[in-house]
């Protein structure tokens, strides 16, 4: 067989996924067509609250093709709540949550009703004929409004909007000091609000899903990050077994957290799949997805900081409210908390308070986007970091440095009890400073400030740390959350050589393929071509917690290595007999057994083929070398950078420019260097998009106004810069790859980065904060002392210029 | 309506409603399921096709627009088993990640290096603001097509005209 | 998402296009280059009952001279008016504006003529056709006439041609040696216009003999910057006076509001871009 001499983990390689994308070979859902395929097309609310009194489907019944016309009375018996894994704290008010409404709307784009026939065009003609009768309600939209005193409720039974409140206080858990304590002796007190606009996660493939109900196992394919979840739920929600049930995540385009949910389609193509005994499928529109698919982010953050004078931290209170839009989705009330132990960040902080009450509105729900709390937290802090520094007039750098873990300091128990296992937070930032320049564009910034140039300007920074890794069960467990943390694998040792790799965790994007291929290949000592990776079907791959949270290598990958321990254990129980010699005398390299001291020794794959044989294996011993491993993290990883950003801002026009940007991330061990830097720029873009472009708008009666790509500003090749990215490297101790994940660390990094730097341009005017995304109007506003409102909808360009066509 | 289209070096003919958009016939009734749709309001470029030689959003055009025309897909680029230049210079540079804007953005990326065979980074940028990625942050895009260009500096051209070879116009 | 149904009709001449648009009365839609009526249909805003599609109408398409004159054929994409030789030489403003429209792909399908028939106030041709004096050739069952430009744009997305003429041509005088420059500020590259300015200058020894200047998006239709062209003509080129000009920008014009602006910062955008699209084209 051939060794592989040079190791694979480290290696750039180029990404087996590629062959099939590039070529246009790709099964995406949308590509699965069945003999006898329906397709469903869903009517929407155009109201985001209203009872519904009436529906009329008769006229759309008799149109050309139609098979099925079911509206929400039609399936209430059957459809069961969609479901919320997370209740945050024991009082959580969880309204029911319909896939499709029954006698009350309760965000614009919910469903009402649906049309299952022949053709998509055909159910769509129908949908035109349903007619709907809406006795309107008034709607909450606004955080802070819905919490008020006699605010228009969104679920008029719960008697509130207010889902949840949920603290942690670092005096209570016996983590660190009181922090009213702190605030009241602060030399410095910093209070702070910020917003976290609502985002599209905007994934570029529109969710599709298909169910082929003709088989023993009804077959559900899914553009969908959690395959395996889904399953589960399918059989939770409606009551169907699940071993009745096979769920396929064939290739996924993208998900951002977008795809990590349980969907109202999901569980309508599969109820009328059921019922007419076809295979249906339904794939929404770009509309649709902006409408209906969940948001991200949405919180405002109250901040109070307290320090010394000499810039040291002694306290941090947070207050949140986060809207979870009209329902609780599968993660929704927990995404906030996931940002509770990020605050603190990268800093000792002895005092820490976090409190976030879960805010019904009439708006589509949220739930996990890319950093999925951890951004939020990582901004205010990051933020607050650089008002620290101008309250005190010292360099933003040196607040930070004051403040952070010194890498001698490691092993280090956070604030809020984390223990973070390694990091090297001085060696990132001193290399981020020699790539940007750092003291170089001071001095720029300085001279442009002199001369009162129109371009000014500004430079942000952003220390961010992350945890990555969801997660240890134990630790989901005591924030009653209602699964567990863990990931499956198995290796499967074919007999000519060649191996397959069942990974649980359910890549869209990622190049688990190639990066699971080269760990296996270094284990096994197989070449990389001759792995193969399973995933995304729960036939083949039978147990997972599918990929989200960085988490798939932190977890995912380690399973694959466990199994792959189990399967060279077994192989050397055979070698030893094959070789007759003792199990001890046995060492393992490069894929194969030698006997210490001689030239005697065998291969793992010659081994899989006389287990195939097993003509000759020692008493007891099975003929497989196939294993499988669950593995459960015993922490998360924490992997840090520094991130800084140079912008330049036009005081005319209020237009911002990112002239250079450079961050030097450390996730640990990196196995596939290409792939990483891949995952850092697409972040990167991610969270800049969120400073700069994207946000989601309602207008007062919740109607998305921001819902086709003309007007939610996703950037394109044009308006990005190109990176400076780099790397340092301590490895994770707290598992056996040293690896930390690099999914979120762009994206949560950014945002405050250059948010910090287009504040950090116009500081000498005064303004210390410029709300998200800041557009040119918002910067223009802030520099003339003017408030801006970025509603209204009067003039041409966007979803208008298109309309316009109308005339 | 009866339409015929060269799609990829074979000809079909086939009776179309006129509503039919172009990418919908490619993909429902000639199976080019390479070539995707990722919006409804002509912003992402994801559905990207040659017409005669030249880049289109076919989810903007009918497929009665596209009667009589020469139609190139992404399934349609390699040539004997070899990838196109533009296909393996995004495998080799990472221009991809879930890959579902990449036939659009490898289609596109063609016909700028047809307009100019030697594109600074900008140019690229400029020649790319039709086409959508939310993975990849556009950097290995941009240096894919910048690599590709070293490699088919002489051959961009001649690939135009071969695909506007019985063109419809 | 698929159109609602509608029936098709593909003329080969101007004639009969213009018979079969009379014929099929108001609920009839042309598709010139689709790039606006498409997103439209399939979104299902609009349900035409009969689709006119001018796209095998020969006659349509080109650019040719006429004295001097240049006349631009209605269906002449932007792709090829963007790279005409003719409109780089004698109305660089056209090219200039026409570069920045969408996207490439879109550039390839959308046309001249469509994009000022859509007559979106945000779009980048109706100004910069204004600023130079176009004139629209327009045909319908009685005839041909002439309308122009400032006669043309009505109002938002409606202009003075009847529902049953149609667009077959713009004359726009010749500008020949003058120096152009369209600015266009918008959020995000495939964006449409917050604000943009075309200006075109006759620059002789020196001195301005003659400036047009337009403006995209500052009303709800394209506007004429006549106070800052009379702010230029017969002064020296100098920074000063294209400064002192770009202060009058948005003397006439009444900006709408959205969600990227509104009249007072639209009014200040106009003020620095035409400075800055003075400058550029001077200096450029």
């Amino acid at each position: 067989m051939t060794a592989t001499a040079e190791p694979e983990v480290g290696k750039s390689r180029r990404r087996k996924e590629d062959a099939r994308l590039i070529t246009g070979r790709t099964r995406w859902t949308d590509n699965i067509t069945l003999p006898g395929l329906l397709h469903m097309a869903i009517l929407r609310s155009p109201v985001a609250h209203a009872r519904i009194t009436s529906i009329d489907v008769e006229a759309a019944r008799s149109m050309p093709g139609v098979l099925a016309v079911v509206t929400g009375a039609d399936l209430a018996d059957e459809q069961g709540s969609l479901p919320c894994a997370w209740a945050i704290t024991p009082d959580m008010k969880n309204p029911p949550h319909p896939s499709i409404a029954v006698d009350t709307v309760n965000y614009a784009g919910e469903a009402v009703a649906i049309v299952v026939a022949r053709s998509s065009a055909e159910a769509h003609d129908a949908l035109e004929a349903i007619d709907v009768d809406y006795d309107e309600l008034p709607v909450v939209l606004d955080m802070e409004a819905a919490v008020a005193d006699g605010a228009v409720l969104v679920h008029e039974s719960l008697g509130t909007n207010k889902s949840a409140l949920w603290v942690f206080d670092s005096a209570e858990a016996g983590t660190g000091g009181n922090v009213d304590e702190a605030i009241a002796a602060g030399e410095i007190v910093l209070e702070r609000k910020f917003r976290q606009q609502r985002l599209i996660p905007a994934f570029m493939e529109p969710r599709s899903v298909l169910c082929d109900p003709t088989g023993e196992q009804v077959t559900l394919w899914s553009a969908t990050q959690v395959p395996h979840i889904l399953r589960l739920m399918l059989a939770l929600t409606l009551g169907v077994p699940e071993h009745k049930v096979r769920v396929i995540a064939p290739d996924v385009g993208g998900g951002f957290g977008g795809k990590l949910q349980v969907t109202p389609e999901e569980i309508l193509v599969f109820l009328l799949a059921r019922r007419l005994g076809k295979p249906v499928k339904y794939t929404e529109t770009r509309s649709e997805a902006m409408a209906t698919a969940h948001h991200g982010r949405d919180q405002i953050q109250r901040l109070t900081l307290s320090a010394t004078r000499d810039g040291t931290i002694t306290g941090l209170k947070v207050d949140l409210l986060a809207d979870m839009g009209a329902y609780l989705s599968l993660v929704t009330p927990g995404i906030p908390i996931l940002g509770a132990f990020m605050f603190n960040a990268i800093y000792k902080i002895p005092a820490y308070r976090f409190s976030c009450t879960n805010v019904f509105t009439n708006k589509v729900m949220t739930d996990a986007y890319r950093g999925a709390g951890r951004p939020e937290a990582t901004f205010a802090i990051e933020r607050m970091m650089d008002e620290l520094a101008a309250e005190l007039g010292v360099d933003p750098l040196a607040i930070r440095e004051k403040n952070w873990i010194t890498h001698e300091e490691f092993p280090f128990t956070t604030v809020c009890g984390l223990t973070y296992d390694s990091g090297n937070y001085e060696a990132a930032t001193e290399k981020a400073k020699q790539l940007f320049d750092y003291d170089g564009l001071r001095r720029e910034q300085a001279e442009r400030r002199e001369r009162g140039d129109v371009v000014q300007l500004g430079i942000g920074i952003s220390t961010f740390t992350e945890m990555c890794g969801l997660a240890p069960s134990r630790v989901l467990g005591s924030l009653s959350y209602g699964a567990g943390g863990w990931e499956h694998a198995a290796i499967r040792m074919l007999p000519s050589g060649k191996v397959e790799v069942v990974t649980g965790s359910s890549p869209h994007g990622q190049g688990h393929e190639t990066a699971w291929s080269q760990i296996v290949a270094d284990q096994l000592g197989v070449p990389f071509e001759d792995v193969e990776v399973l995933h995304g079907d729960t036939q083949s791959s039978h147990k997972g917690m599918d990929t989200y949270g960085s988490r798939s290598l932190t977890v995912g990958a380690i399973a694959v290595v466990k199994a792959g321990d189990k399967v060279i254990a077994k192989a050397r129980k055979i070698a030893a007999h094959m070789l007759e010699c003792s199990e001890d005398d046995l060492d393992f390299a490069q894929g194969r057994f030698s006997v210490r001291g001689t030239d005697k020794g065998t291969g793992i794959t010659d081994i899989a083929l006389a287990v195939f044989a097993a003509h000759d294996l020692p008493d007891g011993v099975e003929p497989s070398l196939d294993s499988e491993a669950t593995f459960d993290p015993e922490n998360f990883s924490f992997p840090h950078g520094t991130h800084l950003c140079a912008a330049e801002v036009d005081t005319e026009t209020g237009r911002v420019t990112i002239r250079k940007y450079v961050c030097v991330d450390d996730v640990g061990k990196v196995v596939n260097p290409l792939i990483v830097e891949g995952q850092v720029h697409g972040g990167l873009a991610q969270g800049i998009a969120q400073a700069l472009f994207e946000e989601a708008v309602h207008d007062e009666n919740g109607t998305l106004t921001t819902g086709t790509f003309a007007d939610y500003l996703l950037p394109s090749a044009a308006d990005l810069p190109s990176f400076v990215t780099d790397r340092t490297e301590t490895p994770s101790t707290t598992n056996p790859l040293g690896v930390k994940g690099v999914g979120e660390a762009g994206t949560i990094a950014s945002t405050p980065a250059v948010v910090n730097a287009v504040v950090d341009s116009v500081r000498h005017m005064g303004i210390d904060d410029i709300e998200m995304p800041c557009t040119p109007f918002r910067v223009w506003g802030a520099i003339h002392g003017r408030d801006v409102d970025t509603g209204g909808s009067q003039a041409g360009g966007g979803l208008g210029s298109i309309e316009g066509g109308l005339q | 309506m009866r339409v015929t289209m060269v799609v990829d070096g074979v000809s079909y003919t086939d009776e179309v409603e006129p509503r039919t958009l172009l990418v919908q016939h490619l993909r429902e009734t000639l199976g080019k399921v390479g070539t995707v749709v990722g919006c409804d309001t002509s912003n992402c470029g994801s559905c990207t096709v040659h017409v005669d030689g030249h880049s289109v959003k076919s989810c903007s055009m009918l497929a009665v627009q596209a009667d009589g025309c020469e139609i190139t897909t992404i399934e349609g680029l390699a040539r004997d088993g070899q990838l196109h230049p533009v296909q393996q210079a995004f495998h080799d540079n990472h221009a991809l990640q879930c890959g579902f804007c990449t036939p659009g953005m490898i289609m596109q990326a063609i016909d700028l290096l047809a307009d100019d065979p030697d594109p600074d980074e900008r140019t690229v940028r400029h020649g790319l603001e039709g086409n959508l990625c939310r993975c990849t942050g556009y950097q290995n895009i941009v240096r894919a097509v910048q690599d590709a260009a070293h490699r088919l500096k002489p051959a961009a051209q001649a690939d135009r005209e071969h695909e506007a070879v019985g063109g419809g116009e | 998402m698929i159109p609602s149904a509608f029936d098709y009709a593909r003329p080969s001449t101007v004639e009969e296009a213009v018979r079969t648009l009379a014929e099929a009365g108001e609920d009839a839609k042309v598709l010139a280059g689709g790039q606006s009526l498409l997103p439209v249909l399939r979104m299902r805003l609009a349900a035409p009952t009969m689709i006119v599609d001018l796209g095998r109408v020969p006659e349509l398409r080109g650019v040719r001279e006429d004295g001097d004159n240049l006349v631009i054929g209605a269906m002449t994409t932007h792709y090829d008016v963007a790279r005409d030789h003719l409109v780089q030489d004698h109305a660089s403003l056209i090219a200039r504006a026409t570069e920045t429209v969408a996207d490439p792909q879109v550039r390839h399908r959308g046309t001249f003529g469509g994009s000022l028939a859509h007559a979106d106030p945000a779009g980048d041709l109706p100004a910069v056709a204004l600023a130079l004096g176009a004139v629209m050739v327009v045909e319908g069952p009685s005839g041909r006439r002439e309308i122009p430009a400032a006669d043309f744009f009505v109002d938002y997305f409606t202009t003075s041609l009847a529902p049953d003429e149609l667009l077959v041509a713009v004359v726009i005088p010749k500008h020949t040696g003058w120096l152009s420059h369209y600015e266009k500020f918008n959020r995000v590259a495939q964006a449409w216009s917050i604000v943009a300015v075309g200006v075109s200058l006759q620059v002789s020894g020196g001195t301005i003999a003659g400036a047009r200047v337009g403006l995209t998006n500052m009303a709800s239709v394209p506007v004429r910057a006549v106070a800052v062209e009379q702010a230029l003509i017969g002064q020296s080129a100098g920074a000063d006076v294209l400064r002192a000009a770009a202060e009058h920008a948005a003397e006439g014009t009444s900006p709408g509001t959205d969600g990227n602006g509104d009249a007072e910062y639209r009014s200040q955008l106009a003020r620095v871009l035409t400075g800055r699209a003075l400058a550029i084209a001077v200096g450029g």
